[in-house]
């Protein structure tokens, strides 16, 4: 159970398996944020795209839709640039780079000790809560990261690192959206 | 040219070259772990003021890539044309990212640290990953709905530096300083509201000093223009005119404009006189000082497409090749002999409306006509079949470099 006075990982011994790993605390905002601006610039200047992360996620939605209701895929003009015909939503940039966070995140995680199967919330909420609203958001997120063409990652981080106006703005539209609703649902986190 | 960004599709194959961006996503999940955002109440910390780790990484990450990718863009390094720039949708972006502000503050992720978090086995970040792919496939079957909206305020590759209409130095400096601002309100709610006692590390000044000085360099180095770009590549591009190997014959242009399967641009770069009195089928009129406008569009345009550009002789038509092949457009051709050699080609038998002229100035048309036709002079679209022309056909058709689509795919 993590609260907010507790955002550093616990040093807690684990004493049962082997496997567990004490769990490492986390790298510097700074030193993580050089870090992970210099993948961003590797990533430009070695393939001249950015990172993403819902435009993989998108594609692997779609992959079961084509699989599932092919004749509908066809007939939805968003979805054919995708999956139209005998196209391969796979068969994209992005998606290997959506498959790749997935394994860093875990690799990451894993040789720090921080794979564990819990869930994270504010101190007030039940899991119930927690995990409703989890949905929720993510519903949202998903749902605004498309009608943005571009998630935090495609969109905030690319698109703000290559100076695009449109990636400004909508960097201010999230944490403008984030910071009006926050005082609203305080009891979620606090 | 600009050695960066690599062609991968070239150096590796097909669909090989997807490794590449493997390893960029693992490296992207890693850090995003590293930094702590697979944890839901460490991002949303962020918006009550007590925890900013998610304003730090962000905007460190932001203006470490920004400046590194304009300093090697203004030594020559990397091309900035090459390099994707969300296109802008302002009202479509500015709702989407309003709408994500809310799931961000309700769900505690973003769709990327999300699946960090899936990945560490958090059974919320697993919900808000099921969530968002739930939302994915809503967006899909909803947008055709709202599809005009959905497109409307397009502005394209529209960046800062043209916004301020100011140097690229300028607006680098500029984020730069705003971004070392940031940090230190960020430093100071953390202490005051987050009630954070621990000792900051004294290095993040020296790294700080650092961004100012690589923000300068970006300043005094510069971007460079169309002629550093040109010189830069004319030890390979300059043989080419001298072979007369871009020049191509009439015969070979009327072939592509007749190809269904290649997409054929012609550019006519004359006067607007010169234009009107007559031009080719289907070719465009841009002026000389207007070629700029038209560099994102072709960078735009697929892997069968062909570019000729014309001028009455060659001597515009040459500039605006070097022009365009400096900015990086594939597949660029001059049409040899100009408007006055397709006119002496295919002009024939027109003869009350094509007559020669004794032209002296250079470039010039040397034609007259007895109205203003522009594409409706029978020379304009030739029939193929009409003409019996040998030529060598000079046209090689090359892949492009740098990404095709970009932002989110």
């Amino acid at each position: 159970m993590t609260t907010l006075s507790s955002t550093q990982p616990q040093a807690e011994v684990p004493a049962k398996t082997k496997a567990a790993r004490i769990a490492r605390p986390y790298m510097h905002p700074y030193a993580a944020g050089i870090l992970l601006g210099l993948v961003l610039f590797g990533a430009f200047f070695i393939t001249g795209n950015g990172l993403g992360a819902s435009g993989g996620m998108n594609r692997l939605v779609v992959v079961f839709e084509d699989a599932l209701f092919p004749a509908h895929i066809d007939r939805t003009p968003y979805l054919i640039s995708m999956a139209g015909g005998d196209r391969n939503p796979l068969e994209n940039w992005v998606v290997f780079v959506t498959i790749g966070t997935i394994i860093g995140g875990f690799t990451s995680g894993y040789l720090n000790g921080r794979v564990k199967v819990e869930i994270v919330k504010g101190p007030k909420v039940t899991n119930r809560t927690r995990l409703f609203w989890a949905f929720v958001g993510g519903t949202l997120m998903g749902y605004g990261a498309r009608l943005a063409r571009g998630c935090t990652s495609g969109q905030a981080l690319s698109g703000g690192a290559v100076l695009s106006v449109g990636s400004w703005a909508f960097m201010l539209a999230v944490f403008g959206g984030a910071y009006m609703l926050a005082y609203f649902v305080r009891r979620l986190w606090n | 040219m600009a050695p960066f960004p690599l062609n991968l599709v070239q150096l590796l194959g097909s669909p090989q070259y997807f490794i590449v961006y493997l390893f960029i996503g693992f490296a992207f999940g890693a850090v995003l772990e590293l930094a702590g955002f697979a944890v839901s109440s460490k991002l949303a910390a962020q918006f009550y003021f007590k925890d900013l780790t998610v304003l730090k990484v962000m905007f460190t990450a932001i203006i470490t890539a920004m400046a590194l990718i304009f300093l090697t863009s203004g030594l020559g390094i990397l091309d900035y044309n090459l390099v994707y720039v969300n296109e802008t949708y302002l009202i479509p972006g500015i709702v989407g990212g309003l709408i994500m502000g809310a799931g961000f503050i309700l769900g505690g992720f973003c769709p990327g640290t999300s699946l960090v978090s899936a990945a560490t086995l958090k059974i919320d970040g697993i919900v808000f990953a099921l969530g968002a792919f739930f939302g994915i496939f809503l967006f899909g079957e909803t947008v055709s709905t709202f599809e005009t909206w959905w497109n409307s305020t397009y502005m394209g590759r529209f960046t800062l530096m043209e916004l301020f209409n100011t140097e690229t130095g300028v607006v680098v400096l500029a984020v730069m300083i705003m971004a070392l601002l940031a940090f230190a309100g960020a430093e100071l709610a953390e202490r005051y509201v987050g009630k954070k006692t621990e000792k900051q590390p004294r290095w993040r000044y020296g790294a700080a000093g650092g961004g100012i000085a690589l923000a300068v360099a970006v300043l005094i180095v510069g971007q460079p223009t169309n002629a550093d770009k040109w010189n830069a590549i004319a030890s390979v591009n300059q043989p080419k005119l001298d072979e007369r190997a871009v020049f191509v014959h009439p015969g070979e242009v009327l072939q592509y404009m007749n190809d269904r399967k290649i997409v054929t641009m012609l550019v006519d770069v004359r006067s607007e006189a010169d234009y009107n009195l007559f031009h080719i089928r289907d070719a465009r009129h841009v002026p000389m000082d207007e070629l700029n406008s038209i560099v994102e569009e072709f960078h735009a345009l697929p892997d069968n497409a062909v570019v000729f550009v014309m001028s009455n002789d060659e001597e515009a038509a040459t500039a605006a090749w070097r022009y365009l092949v400096a900015e990086s457009v594939v597949n660029v051709y001059i049409l040899e002999g100009g408007v006055n050699n397709w006119l002496a080609t295919f002009g024939e038998g027109e003869a009350e409306t094509v007559s020669a002229i004794d032209s002296t100035g250079t470039d010039a048309l040397k034609y007259s006509f007895a109205m203003a036709y522009g594409d409706q002079h029978p020379a304009a679209s030739p029939h193929a079949d009409r003409f019996e022309l040998t030529f060598d056909p000079h046209v090689v058709l090359t892949l492009k470099r740098g990404p095709a689509s970009g932002g989110c795919g």
